[in-house]
């Protein structure tokens, strides 16, 4: 089963290219292939999923050798291990589902069979990552999942929105990947290799320094930004919601902001080797996830609020992560993709029913929609933390390790984060389908949605239920078997009773629940009013912190404006001013000579003329005719001749 | 079998047979054009089995003696740089004969011209005598000359004599480089083997001086920051498929110059003169992006792209390591892959049009989708998207200047090439940033119903663009059958430039 993993990677290209091509002579214009192929690859994934739960330390590494320069040699291939494992089986079921999802989600689009392609095409380069055996191939993965988001985020060109979106989104996670491909020329200029255990070899022999293998991971963690959504690139993901529901689905959970997390703890080695970068990742995680909660306070589109909270929860990860919680940050990712697929599902199938994305529009869809209610409700208690729902664990997990790691400020900020959570979500939840409906229009229209549609949610709905439970303790075991020691703070020793972290937590979640209730249920207090009273973080929140109007002016118009001056330089002062310049001096220096030649030279040439003509009309007068003139001539110059040869002075001779 | 020389005048042969065909058979001449280009391009593939990829030397060697009084021969042959080349000139000129199938204007000339031309790049590219090189050299500047001012844009003639004057100028400086070394060899030699076997010779204030006169003559073809401005006027103006060869080929003389001559004659030069290279290529890399970034004419876009990607090439150069050496020349490969079929598709767009304004189109991919997703490939590959060609050959060429062994340090403690190219990989944010916007403007958002007559691209364009497009993913996909061509010669020449240090 292992030896064939490559079909795992391989299948969902094959029907992406088959779709793309020849869907239209597909049952389903290809949807029928998407969903065939994706479940098998779901079940291949599954299968090594438990064939690794059984034995965690079963790695399998296949490689083929790729190309050549010099004495390097690159290569493809494939390394199988708990992480892989357990991220096969995350992408391969979020994309299963949104497969079967998208059927009726994307049913009247006219590009339904385009669609269908770049889906399958997304998953692929998605798999293609995961399974990356080396930093290159992983990049490589990692810059088509980023094209693949651009086509979908972007897959409703028509609408300008939708296409900035893509465009914001791949130009953003092109700035961290700037990071990414220099920490991968760091990495092969200084060890010669990029394969992932040889790099890890190498760093055990103590080839580099720790300060050099911090810079090279946060460097990596610079293209981790980009991806999964950090401050201050985090910008993109809530534009990305412009695109179809099913692929913000696929990619707040499973594919796009998954890669971030998942290569930081496929590099996690390098993370440790220099141990400030988990400072400062920890750090950044936590601004993310304080950021973003507060943002998805006052947001009104229900994409919106999902988005800010995929934000929020992936700082959650990355934080985990920094803090030593490897295992928990991966937990936390596997938990947050089914119950961030199911509540963007669910929204896709509010969405559907109401044609509105606005939570103020909405309100009682409790009683329209009850089979999306349910799951909805589920996801929400698992997003909110509440036992025994996934969340609770994953979200626990993450909190001990903060808590573990000896840093209470960062325990404190994430226990708050955790509160803002389950504020917005119950928000969320109440507006959408407990409040009394608010635009009577949309009320009655809403409906349910179709069963391809629905049995996703529900499937989902039970995976965030059951999920914590089931995986607590495979996740850490599955990642137990990194050749290198890892979670070094969490085996220090409890100070503290080990119901302390659940019960914080719980309490933070039940407290945002019921303060969250107080507001928008019972209305003790008004949302508005606290809206005015606080107008100016009010505003602040809106504008998402100014982030985009910071890049606007500072980034991009200075950029445009430099662009444009240098461009009127080249043309003007460069191509005009300077080589034109060069050629017209050149062309007076031309006339110059040209006038020199003919006044100057000619001339001389003519004075040349007139004087021997002046010289012969003179000699002319000599030319007499009468031999008497001649004689005198001769005797003249006889003369002349003695006084010069023979020195007679003829003056002294006639005194 | 003397296969170079077949491939080299055969397009000449083929020019001169057109001279006998009557001016109005114009489906004649385009057919001759066509068969003579495809015939040099077989041979130019024939080899590709036959072509000992262990051999760093030169193969299909060709030597008579023809002016013996002053040591000039007949000596052609090709190694792992200047095969892949020819290659690149067969194919593109086969392509770009089909592109120009729509020229209606004096057929017979232009496709004398065009193989003409063929003949000379050709010729560049296996001479391994001075001489020989600088006939050709100078024969590839007469039938640009015209297919520019005849067949060109709006400013075809102001486009044409600045061109050609500036191409001049540096030949200029290339034949002072060639008669000085001629004089100082002993025995006096024409041949380029032989002057790099003895490149001892050229020691001193003499190889400095003969290094930067062949500089320039090569700086302004590639076209190296400050000598830059005849391109985006010259690509503007050419037509469609003159453009594609001057991008595709013409370029890569003088990136294939400074290979082929300059770095192994006068190595310790170039090892001096790598961090101004160095700091070339930066200028390059992210000056042309910038202005490219400006551009609102498509084709002036590609123009100033083609600086930025030569920028690349250099980079890989200057630093003289093997990586970097094979990811020039990659570079120079993919460049004119890429760029020759953005160019043949701009030309697409601009006969439908008869315009490049980006901000002229709009949602155009619902219109046109097959045309909006192979500009799309290109644009991609361009920007250096994985899996696509230009990828693997700009992460060859940052690979190889960030791994230079140079010492040189910037701030007292920072590796100058480390810096520069850590600086010049901002050059791939803002390529990114063109392509995309020039997509979105183009191919996105509402669509302009201005353009609603629109045709998508019709079979002979496909044809001449398609092969590129399959060119880029292979290579992408799997580049080694292209590196294992190069790698060798490129081990031996960097060595034999180090060696000397």
């Amino acid at each position: 089963m292992i030896e064939h993993s490559y079909l795992i990677v391989l299948l969902p290209l094959l029907s992406a290219l088959t779709i793309f091509f020849f869907g239209r002579y597909l049952p389903l214009k290809g949807a029928v292939l998407g969903i065939c192929t994706l479940g098998i690859t779901l079940i291949h994934s599954l299968g090594i999923f438990s064939m690794l739960l059984q034995n965690p330390s079963y790695i399998t590494e296949i490689s083929i050798p790729w190309f050549r320069f010099g004495i390097h040699q690159t290569e493809f291939g494939f390394l199988i291990d708990g992480l892989t494992a357990l991220m096969l089986v995350v992408v391969t079921s979020v994309s299963f589902l949104v497969h079967v999802y998208s059927l009726g989600y994307m049913q009247d689009d006219p590009r339904f069979k385009r669609y269908y392609a770049y889906l399958s095409f997304f998953t692929f380069a998605m798999l293609l990552l995961v399974v990356a055996n080396n930093f290159l191939q992983m990049f490589i993965g990692w810059e088509l999942v980023g094209l693949a988001s651009y086509l979908l985020i972007g897959f409703w060109f028509e609408k300008t929105s939708a296409s900035n979106a893509g465009r914001k989104a791949f130009i953003t996670t092109k700035v961290g990947d700037i990071g990414f491909f220099l920490g991968i020329l760091s990495l092969f200029s200084l060890l010669g290799t990029l394969n992932f255990a040889q790099v890890q070899g190498r760093i055990e022999e103590g080839l580099i320094s720790a300060n050099t293998a911090g810079i090279i991971a946060l460097l990596l963690f610079c293209g981790a930004m980009g991806k999964s959504a950090q401050v201050p690139l985090h910008i993109w993901l809530p534009d990305a919601m412009e695109g179809p529901t099913p692929v913000s689905a696929l990619i707040h959970a499973a594919t796009m902001v998954a890669a971030g997390v998942y290569m930081v703890a496929r590099s996690y080695f390098l993370f440790q080797h220099g141990p400030f970068s988990l400072e400062i990742i920890a750090w950044v995680g936590m601004l993310t996830a304080f950021l973003a909660a507060t943002m998805a306070l006052v947001a009104t589109d229900i994409k919106r609020v999902l988005a800010f909270s995929t934000v929020s929860q992936l700082g959650y990860m990355i934080l985990s992560m920094g803090v030593g919680g490897r295992a928990e940050g991966m937990f936390h990712l596997t938990t947050h993709a089914f119950f961030k697929a199911l509540l963007f599902l669910g929204a896709g199938s509010v969405i559907h029913a109401t044609h509105t994305n606005n939570i103020e529009e909405m309100g009682g869809l409790s009683k329209k929609m009850k089979l999306t209610f349910i799951a909805f409700t589920s996801a929400w208690l698992a997003i909110s933390g509440i036992w025994p729902f996934a969340g609770f664990f994953s979200k626990d997990g993450i909190l001990e390790a903060t808590l573990n790691s000896g840093n209470s400020f960062l325990f404190w900020c994430a226990t708050f984060v955790a509160f803002l959570t389950a504020f917005y979500m119950t928000r969320l939840y109440l507006l959408v389908f407990i409040a009394e409906p608010k635009d009577k229009e949309i009320y009655n229209h809403a409906h349910e949605s179709p069963k391809s549609m629905t049995i996703p949610l529900l499937v989902l709905a039970l995976l965030s239920l059951v999920a914590g439970f089931l995986l607590e303790h495979s996740v850490p075991l599955l990642l137990s078997s990194q050749a290198l020691p890892l979670n070094a703070h969490a085996s220090s020793a409890h100070t503290y009773p080990h119901w302390l972290v659940p019960a914080i937590s719980s309490a933070a979640a039940l407290l945002g629940i019921f303060l969250s209730y107080l507001i928008y249920w019972l209305k003790a207090v008004s949302a508005e009013k606290i809206a005015s009273t606080f107008s100016w973080p009010y505003r602040l929140l809106l504008k998402k912190y100014n982030f985009d109007e910071f890049y606007i002016y500072c980034i991009i118009k200075p950029a445009d404006w430099l662009a444009q001056k240098l461009a009127l330089f080249d043309t003007h002062i460069f191509d005009q001013l300077g080589v034109d310049g060069i050629g017209f001096l050149t062309v007076k220096l031309s006339q110059i000579q040209d006038w020199f030649d003919q006044n100057i030279i000619d001339n001389l040439v003519d004075i040349w003329g007139k004087l021997s003509l002046l010289g012969s009309s003179i000699l002319r007068k000599f030319q007499t005719g009468l031999v008497q003139n001649y004689i005198l001539f001769i005797l003249f110059g006889f003369g002349l001749l003695m006084v010069w040869q023979l020195k007679i002075n003829f003056i002294e001779l006639l005194r | 079998m003397s296969f170079l020389s077949l491939i080299a005048f055969i397009p000449f042969l083929g020019a001169l047979l057109l001279l006998f065909v009557p001016k109005e058979k114009v489906n004649t001449h385009r057919l001759i054009a066509l068969v003579f280009s495809l015939f040099s391009l077989f041979l130019t593939l024939s080899i590709f089995c036959h072509f000992d990829r262990q051999n760093p030397g030169m193969q299909f060697v060709e030597k008579f003696s023809w002016i013996p009084q002053f040591g000039i021969s007949y000596h052609v042959g090709i190694d792992g740089l200047s095969y892949p080349l020819i290659l690149l000139t067969a194919l593109l000129s086969v392509l770009s004969i089909i592109g120009s199938f729509q020229i209606e204007t004096r057929v017979k000339e232009y496709f004398f011209w065009f193989l003409l031309l063929e003949t000379g790049m050709v010729g560049v590219f296996v001479s391994l005598d001075f001489f020989l090189f600088y006939i050709f050299w100078e024969v590839m500047l007469v039938p640009m000359y015209f297919l520019i001012g005849i067949w060109g844009g709006p400013k075809k003639e102001y486009a044409a004599i600045k061109f050609f004057l500036y191409t001049l100028f540096g030949s200029v400086f290339i034949l002072i480089g060639i008669l000085a070394l001629y004089f100082r060899s002993t025995p006096h030699t024409f041949d380029i083997l032989q002057l790099i076997q003895n490149n001892r010779q050229f020691i001193g204030k003499f190889q400095f001086i003969v290094f930067l006169l062949l500089f320039v003559g090569f700086a302004i073809k590639v076209p190296i920051f400050p000598f830059h401005t005849w391109l985006p006027l010259a690509h503007v103006e050419a037509p469609t498929a003159v453009s594609v060869i001057l991008a595709g080929v013409l370029l890569k003389m003088g990136t294939y110059g400074l290979m082929r001559i300059s770095f192994p004659m006068f190595p310790e030069a170039a090892l001096w003169f790598s961090i101004p290279l160095l700091i070339l290529a930066f200028i390059n890399i992210i000056y042309g992006a910038l202005v490219a970034m400006a551009q609102t004419d498509m084709k002036k876009m590609v123009a100033y792209s083609s600086i930025n990607h030569m920028g690349y090439a250099l980079l890989g150069m200057a630093a003289f390591t093997l990586t970097g050496f094979n990811g020039a020349l990659l570079q120079m490969i993919n460049h004119g892959i890429i760029t020759g079929s953005l160019f043949l598709l701009v030309g697409v767009i601009y006969d439908r049009a008869h315009t490049r304004e980006i901000n002229a189109f709009g949602g155009l991919g619902a219109k046109l989708p097959i045309y909006t997703g192979i500009m799309t490939v290109a644009s991609m590959a361009s920007l250096g998207l994985p899996a696509l060609a230009g990828f693997i050959s700009e992460f060859l060429c940052f690979l190889g200047a960030y791994s230079a062994n140079s010492q040189h340090k910037i701030f007292s403690s920072i590796s100058t090439f480390k810096f520069f190219t850590a600086l010049s990989v901002i050059g791939i944010l803002v390529t990114t940033a063109f392509f995309l916007r020039m997509i979105q403007k183009v191919f996105l958002g509402p669509f302009n119903e201005k353009w609603s007559d629109l045709k998508d691209m019709t079979f002979r364009e496909l044809v001449s663009v398609v092969p590129l497009t399959a060119l880029t993913l292979l290579i992408g996909i799997w580049p080694h059958w292209l590196i294992s061509l190069m790698d060798s010669t490129m081990s031996s020449l960097v060595n034999f430039i180090n060696g000397v240090k």
